[in-house]
């Protein structure tokens, strides 16, 4: 996941914010759309510290659901416990009828004078939601609702 | 992009895809606009339009409103009404922010007394009224109070001191939607936005001062009879809903409807977003249930932003609210389901109504309008960008064809993606300050997303409503001081 950025913000849907996400693995994917889902939330990613450290995991039926179930999970503990989180380790296991993701998460609570906040994003919807790919790449399109 | 070949004008200002378009619909698509917003509309809309005429129960027609832009799911701007017995419920026909909606409050000010303070006002405003990313809410609730808020609405706000019995008056369905059930609420929507009531949210959501001017005006009967009876009139408009708590909401059940779909429900999924329930099941009831908790969240919420108007009001000007005028005009919702009667006699039928950035507009005489408004229909309040201005309109009797809904604003034109790459939000800022509109935003990169240009022209939306029988023009409300989430 070195060089280029792993994911772009693209023009979609018009009131909301979509973005495709890539990566060699589909924790790879997963990451990168965590990493999306914090730009959205802040102007200045770079600036969250990873002082606090929160376990998760997630089982859903299918690798898109759990995409979902992930970045809404993560949207959850930003209102929730004022936590901005990205993933430090992220595992993704897929086997049919059923898709499992093992985390840890990492970053710090909401700082209003130390973060430049940009959108209050509400959750991560199904609209368009794709992963896609198998040996040699996999891709993921998401929109957010802001 | 242009509309699908196949459409067809059916007079003025509606058109018409035929359930021929595509496979599945049950009902036409039928879209209320100008020739020019039709021509303009994302082809998207007439797609996700088309989707959702395929939905079991939707009766008489999907409907686009002329602010109807390309959603997740339903577009936004889209009206579906179910038969309560055969038909569905679905989260994304009505939005994660569950009863965003608009209010409007007037005040005896006029702009030559407000000019020389507007600076002061909007920085008390935004000072005072939290908004953008991770704010907390300026009312402390419990967890064994939070139920109240969400069986009661605004009047637990009114109640705790945070406005008047009027306030409720002058609110759609009085600030209160039936039908609540806190049992049908997670533990994580309670957590997640206990601690947002009085707070803007971000986005789309804003405080806005705006002045009537004399040119604004189309029916001064009409305005007169909303509380507008002054040149140069100062009146607050804003633009807010349910918070994390409805997003939750929405977010829990789209999510356990998916995976109930198309095994138990025996339901296929054409979008996921169109996740939906049999609103006559188990599911389908409790989600309605926490829906209406969410919608009565919002209710509260908008009704102690009032409040905190008011407060700001009174320490700039030095004088109590009363003595300033301050009254709400009203209050009403554009993301919501309701259950509803439509038509009469033998005709009379109840309906699920969604409405996804849509407003409702009851006609004069409806028997569910306040005393005040019962002769002139009801206040339908439309917001435009920050730059342009927005609308107040009245409900007409051609309504009902659209289940008395009307447009919720002006409508996107341009991803939040383009616009930023197209402005910088403190350049917006400059540019909006020689203009004479005063602008606080809690997001620079916000800001720049909501500028005027990656929105529809809110005139050429206010005049299709008209045209097309939907509601009527009353004013026009020019913006001074914006505070933007």
């Amino acid at each position: 996941m070195s060089g280029a950025r792993p994911f772009e913000f693209v023009d979609d849907v018009t009131s909301d914010l979509s973005f495709v996400a890539h990566g060699a693995t589909l924790a790879d994917v997963f990451s990168a759309a965590a990493a999306a889902l914090l730009e959205a939330t802040l102007e200045d990613p770079g600036a969250l510290r990873e002082i606090e450290a929160r376990p998760l995991e997630l089982t859903e039926p299918d690798r898109e659901l759990l995409l979902l179930a992930f970045l809404n999970e993560l949207v959850y503990l930003r209102d929730a416990e004022r936590l901005l989180l990205r993933p430090r380790r992220l595992e993704v296991e897929t086997a049919p009828g059923e898709a499992r993701l093992r985390a840890e998460l990492a970053g710090e609570r909401i700082d209003r004078s130390r973060h430049r906040l940009a959108a209050d994003v509400k959750a991560a919807t199904a609209h368009g939601l794709h992963v896609s790919g198998e040996r040699g790449g996999y891709r993921a399109t998401v929109t957010l609702d802001v | 992009m242009p509309a699908p070949a196949s459409i067809r004008c059916v007079r003025p200002g509606v058109y018409e895809l035929a359930p021929g378009y595509r496979a599945g619909m049950r009902v036409p698509v039928r879209v209320y606009a100008s020739e020019k917003l039709l021509r303009d509309m994302d082809d998207k809309v007439f797609e996700q339009a088309a989707n959702v005429a395929t939905l079991p129960g939707i009766v008489d027609a999907s409907l686009c409103m002329p602010d109807a832009h390309w959603g997740y799911g339903f577009p936004i701007g889209g009206v579906a009404a179910m038969d309560v017995r055969s038909g569905v419920i679905s989260p994304g026909g009505i939005g994660f922010d569950i009863n965003c909606g608009m209010r409007l409050v007037r005040t005896d000010l006029c702009w030559p007394e407000v000019r020389p303070r507007l600076r002061a006002l909007v920085d008390a405003l935004a000072d005072r009224v939290p908004a953008g990313v991770g704010c907390e809410g300026f009312v402390g609730v419990s967890t064994e109070e939070f139920p109240d808020v969400l069986l009661r609405g605004a009047a637990w706000a009114v109640e705790k001191g945070y406005g008047t019995a009027a306030d409720l008056d002058h609110t759609e369905s009085r600030g209160c939607f039936p039908g609540a059930d806190p049992e049908c609420v997670s533990e994580r929507a309670v957590e997640r936005g206990r601690g947002q009531i009085g707070t803007l949210g971000s986005g789309n959501h804003y405080l806005e001062i705006q002045v009537l001017r004399p040119e604004g005006v189309f029916d001064a009967g009409l305005a007169r009879a909303f509380g507008l009876d002054r040149e140069e009139q100062v009146v607050v408009m804003f633009h807010c809903g349910s918070r994390g708590f409805g997003h939750q909401v929405a977010t829990d059940y789209l999510q356990s409807f998916l995976r109930a779909m198309p095994g138990r429900f025996g339901l296929p999924v054409i979008d996921r977003e169109l996740a939906c329930a049999p609103f006559d099941s188990p599911e389908g009831r409790a989600y309605y249930a926490a829906m209406c908790c969410a919608a009565n969240m919002s209710f509260a919420n908008r009704q102690v932003i009032l409040h905190r108007i008011r407060e700001v009001f009174s320490d700039v000007f030095g004088r109590s609210p009363e003595q300033l005028g301050i009254r709400q005009v009203y209050d009403v919702a554009h993301n919501t389901a309701k259950v509803e009667s439509h038509g009469k006699g033998r005709e009379a039928r109840t309906l699920l109504v969604h409405r996804k950035g849509a407003t409702r507009a009851l006609p004069p005489g409806h028997p569910e309008l306040p005393q005040a408004y019962r002769e002139t229909g009801q206040p339908v309040i439309v917001g435009g960008s920050m730059e342009t201005g927005s609308y107040l309109l009245a409900g007409v009797a051609s309504g009902a064809e659209t289940f008395f809904s009307t447009a919720h604003g002006s409508g996107r034109t341009m991803s939040r993606t383009r616009a930023r790459k197209l402005v910088r939000g403190s350049e917006l800022q400059e540019k909006m300050a020689a203009r004479g509109i005063v602008v606080r935003s809690a997001s620079w990169r916000g800001l720049a997303e909501e500028a005027g240009f990656a929105y529809k022209d809110v005139d050429e939306v206010a005049a299709a409503t008209e045209e097309s029988g939907l509601s009527r023009r009353v004013a026009h409300l020019v913006p001074v001081g914006n505070v933007k989430g």
